[in-house]
């Protein structure tokens, strides 16, 4: 049995007409196939807007499919939604949610009271992973009174302390500083090690966090799953193939759309920056370079810089989507 | 960091008396904790006082005085009680707005193993606590200033106990539906409850007899528990004056508990059913962890 396994999922949202647009529907989910064996630490990769928490939404039975199905530990999200609830959880990143006139430790207390555990077992709990995360001298600091980064905290505590079997991590790190990000990483990945009947899916738009932190990663864009292997497999996928660092002196999008046209190209992206254009290239392989030069010498542009390097998942994203995972979030509301 | 070492909870699930003390206890919490005690006591007493001041006035003006006539007694007594219709109602189904607009803790308590309705229950209690607070403020303000007949030695206990109960339930169950509702709208679900407990003020017969209204509009009432239970609560409270008030002269007060009794099975039953079902669309919608920014 998996952990989580959707099968053909869907989810259609249904926008109503205004004064600005007509009414339409928003595809968040589309034909989704997914299987997280129980004891992984699995990844959602894509661009804000990609379906990542509409995912989260279903499989936590806040929103119901509108095909397909979903299965939590073997359980229908849409026909036993309260089976499931008592053995998952959830933490959303980058909000402030929490009652701000309750102390870290009485918001925490409520919420373990309402997964049934023991007031002592809850209390003692509580302090060990408030230590964990750095905020035990801030257990009766009213939740109001801390910055965005602890609020943040506090909920990552709030979503372990009822140790459920499958965890759900929305952006976790989203609003922390680099350093605290660091440690929940940590942390997340020793939870998940320390325990393998413990499942945890989280969703990130953060390349490293996937690539440093996931046994396996699902590349997610459109509502639709692109790719899903170990972060070494998805990378391996682009082994036959070249990734190149370029800075040109100039190149306009106009002649970077030319430069698709040549032989070997597989994909790439054109940024403009104060000395010139830097370019990320997927391709065939080295014998394309020559071709690549005369075409920039052709069109007036000197190269600054040339670097081959490993592929990334940043790279993989771009060989599946034609762009990387900025602009598509430039050019999609989420 | 290391990960804690913690019991596997995997099968979590709280009684519904534990989901119903936590959650009581959360709703005194946000009802005591906007001020000191003190300021909260004072409050308290001032509100249902200020309350009852206004009343006062307009009877003063509309019939020039004499508050020991059976018309002011009833319409003081139904007025008093009316606080309570508000509190339990808005006390339930605010905590679904409350929750999700205002804490967006709503989505978190609705993945944990809690009965919702009876969180809903938990969290009204405190309003529905100062509410009967407020309930004996105007009260004995009454007896005391206004030298109103209400003589505890004459009060029927035991049908003022069965009325409060059944009235308190099908006002949680309205509460619920209201709640119910709550969930799956966006705009101006903060005066939904306010725009209730006003058409609920004109239907229920708390300030003046059902029979001064046009005909169609005395059914709406008849259709209310609301109209039965305040019946009830003034032939409870002041025994003779409260039966002659007109409402429901021809029925007992045994036949009244029966109606009022029949009405909390039902509505109880609705409200089970309606939450069902609107929770059915709000997860089909999307609406559990929106925010409407109304």
């Amino acid at each position: 049995m998996f952990a989580v396994e959707t099968e053909a999922l869907g989810r259609i949202y249904k926008v109503k007409k205004t004064r600005k647009e007509a009414a339409h529907t928003l595809v968040a989910l589309d034909n989704v196939n997914l299987s997280v064996n129980q004891g992984e630490l699995f990844g959602l990769l894509g661009p804000n807007g990609a379906g990542k928490t509409t995912l989260i939404k279903v499989l936590t039975t806040l929103l119901a499919p509108s095909s397909g199905f979903a299965h939590v530990n073997g359980l229908d999200v849409a026909r036993q939604p309260e089976e499931i609830r008592r053995q998952i959880n959830m933490v959303s990143g980058g909000e402030t949610s929490g009652y701000g006139l309750l102390t870290v430790r009485e918001n925490l207390w409520m919420f373990t009271q309402f997964y049934g555990i023991p007031s002592r077992q809850a209390n003692a709990r509580i302090m060990e992973l408030l230590k964990i995360v750095g905020l035990e001298d801030r257990a009766n600091t009213k939740s109001s009174n801390l910055s965005t980064g602890l609020r943040q905290k506090m909920n990552i505590v709030r979503g372990f302390m009822t140790d459920p079997t499958v965890l759900f991590l929305d952006e976790p790190t989203l609003g922390l500083d680099v350093g605290a990000a660091r440690d929940v990483r940590r942390f997340v990945r020793q939870w998940v090690d320390d325990d393998p009947t413990r499942t945890l899916l989280l969703t990130t738009h953060y390349m490293v966090e996937a690539e440093e932190m996931c046994d396996r990663v699902a590349i997610i864009n459109q509502g639709k799953i692109l790719a899903c292997d170990t972060p070494q497999n998805l990378k391996q996928s682009l082994r036959s193939e070249g990734v190149y660092s370029l800075q040109v002196s100039a190149l306009d999008e106009k002649d970077f759309e030319e430069l698709k046209g040549i032989a070997g190209f597989r994909q790439g992206t054109l940024r403009q920056v104060e000395s010139g254009a830097e370019l990320e290239l997927v391709l065939s392989d080295d014998s394309v370079l020559a071709g690549l030069l005369g075409f920039l010498t052709a069109k007036g542009s000197r190269i600054t810089t040339l670097h081959k390097r490993e592929a990334s998942l940043e790279d993989v994203f771009i060989s599946l989507v034609g762009k990387s995972m900025k602009d598509v979030e430039n050019g999609a509301a989420d | 960091m290391s990960s804690a070492e913690t019991t596997p909870n995997s099968e979590a699930k709280p009684g519904k008396l534990l989901t119903f003390r936590t959650s009581a206890w959360l709703g005194w919490m946000i009802e005591s904790n906007w001020t000191d005690p003190f300021i909260f006591a004072i409050y308290s007493i001032i509100r249902p006082i200020s309350t009852a001041a206004i009343l006062i006035v307009m009877y003063l003006v509309i019939r020039g005085g004499d508050f020991g006539s059976a018309d002011f007694v009833n319409l003081y007594i139904g007025n008093a009680f009316f606080i309570l219709v508000g509190a339990a109602i808005q006390g339930v189904s605010f905590g679904i707005l409350d929750d999700r607009e205002h804490y967006r803790t709503l989505k978190y308590i609705y993945i944990a193993p809690v009965r919702v309705p009876v969180y809903l229950f938990g969290r009204s209690v405190a309003s529905i606590l100062v509410a009967c607070f407020s309930v004996l403020i105007t009260l004995g303000f009454g007896i005391i200033f206004l030298k109103m007949p209400i003589a505890l030695a004459e009060v029927k206990w035991g049908l003022f106990a069965a009325a409060f109960v059944l009235g308190m339930a099908v006002m949680i169950c309205l509460g619920l539906m209201l709640g119910s509702w709550t969930l799956i709208i966006k705009n101006n679900a903060w005066s939904l409850g306010e725009s209730l407990g006003a058409g609920l003020l004109i239907f229920s017969g708390a300030v003046f007899p059902l029979s001064v209204l046009p005909v169609p509009l005395q059914w709406v009432g008849s259709a209310l528990p609301i109209s039965y239970w305040l019946t009830l609560i003034r032939r409870a409270l002041v025994p003779g004056i409260g039966r002659a008030y007109p409402m429901y002269t021809n029925l007992s007060d045994q036949q009244l508990i029966l109606i009022l009794l029949g009405f909390t099975l039902v509505y109880a039953a609705l409200a089970a059913l309606i939450y069902k079902r609107f929770d059915f669309i709000a997860r089909e919608r999307g609406n559990i962890d929106m925010v409407s920014n109304y």
